[in-house]
């Protein structure tokens, strides 16, 4: 992406100006291009989660508007732009309008290490993942923010909520995302990737049984700092109306929601980064589009694997309660991601080079435990045949 | 508001110099859980509660006063809208109460009927109850699938007497209308379909590591406890009482059916909490199908309402009856002068008393916990005021 934005630098457009307007135009110029990438993937999972949780319940789900409801998200996007937004008259106002956009920020700038195939990053930080838990943390504070200027109750315990589960959640999710950079030695997004391979020996989630732990912890971290179910706390509709969004309608509402959305892509992004060996793929082409566009719809495919496995965890588990979400982070997740830390530290030491037979057998493993499951999946669903005079389709 | 002097002693220490002071949530009458339009007044100390005050009064339709105006027939459709979820057993006191009266003789068929069409309400009153339960402690799916079959158990009653909500079926005397061709059939299929599918509930959500954990332990309500506050039916039995109006002070042809009556173990924590209470009526759906079954299979011939005048004026006295409701011990008080219309009537409902120990149950849990609280007393909203 650097050389690309050199060529267009040097590509004579931007000739006769001086050379920082022309790389503040061709850093707008991705940032839009990424906006509404982002846009596209947050409103097509939302149309998506709405659709699989439809499923899960045995529902249709949105159908109507476009072939399958698939452009729904474009139709509940306009709604809710052309909606009042309305401030309370008692809410503190700078705040209460700055909060959204704070929010959308802090997802936002993740978009900008993900790496969607070899060349394919905006920008590819030496301190990749250090960024992306440092530019999530703005969430919070937007989410507090909200919270806080709403002047609302509910609103203020959502926000205090979200701001706690949020930062306790960090110290397991950091320590998962240590593990891994343990083993490869480098923070930067690409170079986790590189490290991997296609094979799924390869990938570092079956390389040793303290990065398969390290997953399922930076999993679990990961679904708490994106307010997912089973720890959806901040904005538990049963519990505190909506939360700390008691208050928002219209586009701000919209953003919040964005930002839920674009998370779960971004936990998917994560792991599929960490763990699944990103955008690696097995030497088929020396076409450079071609190639690039095979890594690009392998990462999306393996990030959106993971975007599914928790809106099927969403469709599934009910809410934890505050103490126990705390529990469940202090007493049990950060103990085990420290043990597991100094595991992955001895095996480092013992097998620096990794050790073949373990992979392959944690791939065995693994792959048992998938086909296992699925075939679990497919006699529910055969037996639930009869049962269901909806076809998934409809 | 109902304000009882009830304070406990939650004292938190803070750093000199920072103040704190209660925060007074209000809860309702518009809150996604509050299963209707009930309010509580909160009073939190961030997340724990120091009280809940519950505030009844936002449904009261005046149904007892109505049924001075409208006479004895003529009530019948309103004592659907005092339990609307479980809208025959309210039929079925008044119609009893009526009958008892004026000492009228239900034909066998009619009482057949009449236990048929209140099993079904039964079930599908405790699939919403079990239902929102889950949704309440976040889990959206079993609500949905609740709701699903439930929708079943409507068309089936949409069968029986046209109607999927205030159903308006049973008459004094007996019933509006005899089951129709083909019912039994269909309603044999049902709970053939319906008996295996309670597992499937139990092992979605019923035993679910984070649902056992918010539901076992919170609010337990000790048997005494649970007399002394006046709580009825699920409520009462989920504290580990074995009472029940249709074995204990039988009714109808209850009698003759051979069925349990499930009460709180404890199982995942102290006997008489949230999730004994929900587990009772995840127990009784098994319990109304076996008196289904019971009771589709051993239907009697003859007519289904015995011969009652039109202008219906029962004897001088009074009558108090009582029903197993969805939501425990219904009673029905009915004052009779002579003429076509009752002097007073009084209904006492269990959703009034279970509301009552809300107050008491609620010092010192969390607000979260407030919700399984409610949801697990089942308490629905209209049965509170009438």
């Amino acid at each position: 992406m650097r050389k690309f934005a050199d060529s267009l630098l040097n590509g004579g457009i931007f000739d006769g100006m001086p050379i920082e307007l022309g790389y503040v135009l061709v850093v707008a110029f991705f940032a839009f291009v990424l906006l509404n990438f982002i846009m596209l993937v947050a409103g097509v999972t939302s149309w998506l989660e709405r659709r699989v949780w439809g499923r899960i319940q045995s529902r249709i789900g949105p159908n109507r508007v476009g072939p399958q409801g698939t452009i729904q998200w474009l139709a509940d996007g306009l709604k809710n732009i052309m909606k009042e937004d309305i401030i309370p008259e008692e809410a503190d106002a700078p705040l209460f309008k700055i909060a959204p956009y704070l929010a959308m920020m802090g997802f936002f700038a993740t978009f900008a290490v993900i790496p969607f195939g070899d060349g394919l990053v905006v920008a590819d930080l030496d301190v990749g993942l250090l960024y992306i838990t440092a530019v999530t943390a703005l969430v919070v504070v937007g989410v507090l923010m909200a919270g806080w200027a709403s002047n609302n109750k509910w609103a203020l315990l959502g926000g205090i909520r979200s701001a706690a589960q949020i930062i306790s959640y960090e110290i397991p999710a950091g320590l998962g995302v240590i593990t891994v950079v343990l083993f490869t030695g480098s923070l930067s997004m690409q170079s986790i990737i590189r490290a991997q391979g296609w094979e799924p020996w390869n990938w570092f989630m079956f390389d040793n049984p303290f990065l398969f732990v390290a997953f399922f912890l930076f999993f679990v971290s990961a679904l708490a700092e994106g307010n997912r179910t089973p720890f959806d706390l901040p904005e538990a509709e049963s519990e505190l109306v909506a939360g700390a969004f008691t208050e928002y309608s219209g586009l701000r509402n919209l953003l919040f929601f964005l930002v839920e959305w674009g998370n779960l892509y971004v936990i998917g992004a994560l792991c599929a980064t960490m763990f699944l060996g990103g955008w690696q793929i097995p030497p088929v082409t020396e076409n450079p589009f071609l190639l690039g566009l095979l890594q690009f719809i392998t990462f999306f495919a393996k990030s959106y694997f993971i975007v599914f496995v928790a809106m099927w965890i969403r469709g599934t588990l009910p809410r934890v309660r505050v103490d126990q979400l705390m529990t469940l982070c202090w007493k049990y997740l950060t103990p085990i991601a420290f043990v597991n830390l100094l595991g992955a530290m001895i095996w480092f030491i013992v097998f620096p080079h990794g050790f073949l037979p373990m992979r392959i057998a944690m791939v065995l493993i693994g792959g048992g435990i998938f086909l296992y499951f699925l075939s679990r999946v497919m006699f529910h669903l055969r037996r639930a045949k009869p049962e269901m005079h909806l076809s998934p389709l409809a | 508001m109902s304000t009882t002097s009830i304070e406990i002693g939650l004292e938190r220490e803070t750093p000199a110099g920072l103040e704190t002071e209660e925060m007074t949530l209000n809860m309702g009458p518009q809150h996604p859980s509050t299963h209707g339009v009930l309010r509580f007044v909160v009073k939190a100390d961030g997340e724990i509660m120091r009280r809940a005050i519950p505030d009844i009064g936002y449904l009261h339709r005046s149904i007892e006063k109505i049924s001075e105006k409208v006479g004895y027939h003529g009530f019948m459709p309103y004592t659907d809208r005092v339990d609307y979820v479980s809208a025959m057993q309210c039929n079925q006191g008044w119609a009893i109460a009526c009958e008892s009266l004026a000492g009228i003789e239900v034909p066998r068929r009619g009482e057949y009927c009449r236990v048929i069409a209140c099993e079904f309400g039964r079930i599908a009153s405790h699939l919403i109850s079990v239902g929102a339960t889950a949704m309440d402690i976040g889990a959206f799916t079993p609500f949905t699938h609740a709701l699903r079959e439930r929708e079943k158990i409507n068309d089936i009653l949409e069968e029986l007497c046209g109607a999927r909500l205030t159903f308006n079926y049973m008459r004094i005397g007996g019933c509006a209308w005899d089951i129709p061709p083909g019912f039994i059939k269909r309603a044999t299929a049902f709970l053939d379909a319906f008996e295996p599918l309670i597992d499937e509930y139990n092992e979605l959500i019923s035993f679910n590591k984070i649902y056992t954990e918010r539901m076992g332990n919170v609010a337990p309500v000790s048997a005494e406890l649970a007399i002394a506050w006046n709580l009825v039916g699920p409520n009462l039995r989920g504290s580990g009482v074995k009472y029940d109006v249709r074995k204990d002070e039988p009714y109808s042809v209850y009698p003759e059916f051979d069925f349990d009556v499930p009460v709180g173990e404890g199982k995942m924590g102290e006997v008489g909490d949230c999730w004994d209470r929900y587990m009772v009526r995840m127990d009784e759906m098994k319990e109304s199908c076996k008196i289904l079954r019971q009771a589709l299979g051993g239907l009697p011939e003859g007519p289904v309402v015995a011969k009652v005048a039109r202008t219906f004026k029962p004897p001088v006295g009074e009558a108090y009856v009582r029903v197993e409701g969805s939501r425990g011990d219904m009673g029905w008080f009915v004052v009779s002068d002579g003429t076509a219309f009752p002097v007073r009537t009084h209904i006492r409902t269990g959703s009034y008393s279970a509301m009552a120990i809300v107050e008491v149950l609620s010092q010192g849990l969390m607000i979260a916990d407030l919700i399984a609280v409610i949801a697990s007393l089942d308490i629905v909203a209209p049965e509170v005021d009438r």
